[in-house]
């Protein structure tokens, strides 16, 4: 089975500043983590191969330095890496992005399944998964929480909804998107994390991946930023309330009661 | 699709919104969608139209009508009981491009989320997930969508100004529904479903609904949070009952989740859910950032703590400083049950 999880660089949400002049996000000289829900899948990556055998390629598109995050997956214990990375690349949005990932997948061959995390907690999308499959033309599961059964060629995926759960079952390839809930990823260990800082991790371009350059990019992505702000601040009228538990419960029915909201 | 000569702004009209079907039930996030894409349509001179994908909701298209639509595209058929993310996603594309909606409107609930960015590749048309405003550019008639970025950190502003339509998922219990009026009329148009031979790459064999309507964070008005200082299940217990009381839901730090004394399904924050509520109670939760960024877009937000200073407390509208154990239980006693 080939597995290729797809990985993301975010900034580390302490660290997340806005400049208080230019009102965008201060990524230079922030520390950049592993997307957290990136984190589980590969796990899940992982954790298929060593049911089936084949092999786990992880995928991150994105700057030079995102190779970080790569190494960081293999030492988690993907087999392999690519780095998607290419001023053409720039800008994309999840249109484009999905895109440049599709094409990539596309250029290793077969592949029988695609993990991803839920969700990139910078852009906070969840559109990148679903974007993949499209493009790839396979069927998705988005928000797994547990794969219930699985073979080489099929998969059966709980994926959690708001109001429950359903059960759908997959012909390989597709594509899915987990949530933490899936499982607990293992820490590296010393020796994998040496391993993983000499690897050899191989940089695509557009050109290695075959995509359209009308496709990708600022220019082949449909959505554009106009503006980006801090939000409204919240009204600060804070007010305290203590003294005796039954004091406290009735000041703040009090206040409950006066918004309506009881 | 992208715009070109021969594919031109003007042939796109109307603001479509997708419709929530939960169990053949169209779900309210859908009726305050169109109070949104009413709004919108106003400005356009244009109308609302609805699409309804689903078993057994033909019957339920009047309400969607009397709440401000002017058409309403329903397929009724048994193929879409379940949610089926490529049907569906297949079966807009093909509508889309029948009947050229400018915008279209979705929920951006795990179904929506799900969907519509398979429909924004397949038609080849721009996505903004999860927006919590929407407004049109007064110049050239584009669809200016707000959303937040970062948990809420920023607030970003998204145009597609060169393909149509122009898509986005909204927020549940942001826009708000228009009221009823039975006198409104309104176009049925029926469509079929075309089965394609993709449709057996997947099944969906089983639906489990939660009777706990608890677990429902996205929907509901009041949340009631619980972190590390409820000290164990039993914690939660106390939670769930006050949550009753006030038609709330239960929500959890991860801290909590981690421990096992309530599912992942309840933990609020970076690697949970982000919740929008219009009341949010946090329970002896400190406030870590990869918290509050799940909770910080609630209307109201209540702290009850022992320690005075959390972050939390800090950051709440109402602190209350004391000892939930003794507070929670008094403040059951004073809501009268309903």
């Amino acid at each position: 089975m080939r597995i290729v999880v797809c990985i993301k660089q975010v900034p580390a949400t302490n660290d997340a500043l806005i400049d208080p002049e230019t009102k965008r996000i201060v990524r230079e000289g922030v520390k950049a983590i592993l997307n957290p829900f990136d984190t589980y899948a590969v796990e899940e990556g992982v954790l298929l191969r060593e049911r089936f055998g084949g092999e786990v390629v992880v995928l991150s598109m994105g700057p030079p330095k995102a190779e970080a995050v790569l190494r960081e997956a293999v030492s988690q214990g993907a087999d392999r890496a690519i780095l998607l990375s290419h001023r053409a690349f720039g800008g994309s949005d999840t249109w484009a992005t999905s895109y440049a990932l599709a094409c990539a997948i596309r250029t290793l061959g077969r592949a029988d399944l695609v993990i991803c995390g839920k969700q990139a907690v910078d852009g906070d999308t969840a559109q990148v998964g679903p974007g993949i499959a499209a493009h790839l033309g396979w069927p998705q599961a988005t928000q797994v929480m547990q794969i219930r059964s699985a073979t080489p060629e099929t998969l059966v995926a709980v994926r959690m909804h708001e109001d429950g759960y359903d059960v759908c079952e997959l012909t390989l390839p597709a594509v899915i998107t987990v949530v933490k809930d899936i499982n607990s990823p293992r820490v590296p260990t010393l020796r994998s994390h040496l391993a993983a800082q000499q690897m050899e991790v191989p940089v695509w371009t557009p050109e290695t991946i075959g995509a359209d350059t009308a496709k990708i990019g600022l220019d082949g992505s449909p959505t554009r930023v106009v503006k980006t702000e801090p939000p409204p601040p919240r009204h600060k009228a804070s007010r305290r309330i203590t003294g005796s538990p039954d004091a406290c419960a009735a000041g703040l029915l009090h206040e409950l009661r006066t918004r309506s909201l009881v | 699709m992208r715009l070109n000569p021969a594919v031109a702004r003007g042939d796109f009209r109307n603001v479509w919104v997708v419709a929530e079907v939960l169990s053949g039930q169209i779900q309210p996030v859908t009726h305050e969608l169109v109070g949104a894409a009413r709004a919108l349509a106003d400005v356009r001179r244009s109308e609302v139209w609805a699409v309804v994908l689903g078993s057994g909701v033909a019957v339920q298209t009047g309400s969607l009508v009397a709440c401000g639509c002017d058409a309403v595209i329903v397929i009724d058929d048994p193929a879409l009981a379940t949610f089926n993310d490529e049907a569906a996603a297949r079966t807009l594309v093909q509508l889309i491009d029948k009947y050229r909606p400018e915008s279209v409107l979705c929920g951006a609930t795990t179904r929506g989320r799900a969907l519509i960015p398979r429909v924004a590749v397949l038609a080849d048309c721009g996505l903004t997930a999860d927006c919590t405003g929407l407004a049109i550019d007064p110049d050239n008639g584009d669809l200016l969508q707000t959303r937040p970025a970062f948990g809420g950190n920023i607030l970003a502003t998204i145009r597609c100004s060169n393909h149509r339509p122009q898509l986005a998922t909204v927020r549940p219990r942001v826009m708000k529904a228009l009221d009823a009026d039975p006198r409104r009329s309104g176009r049925i148009i029926r469509e079929r479903l075309t089965p394609h031979p993709s449709d057996a790459l997947k099944r969906v064999i089983e639906v489990f609904h939660s009777t706990e309507t608890a677990v429902n964070l996205g929907d509901a008005p009041f949340i009631i949070s619980g972190g590390r200082g409820l000290q164990g299940p039993a914690g939660f217990t106390l939670l769930r009952q006050l949550a009753a009381r006030v038609g709330g839901a239960v929500g959890a730090s991860r801290a909590a989740v981690d421990a096992g004394w309530i599912p992942y399904a309840h933990q609020v924050g970076q690697t949970g859910q982000t919740v929008q509520s219009s009341v949010y109670m946090a329970c002896a939760i400190s406030g870590q950032i990869q918290h509050l960024v799940g909770m910080q877009s609630c209307d109201l937000i209540i702290a009850l703590d022992k320690n005075p200073d959390t972050p939390m407390m800090q950051l709440a509208d109402i602190a209350i400083v004391g000892d939930l154990f003794e507070i929670i239980p008094e403040l059951i006693r004073q809501i009268p049950a309903t």
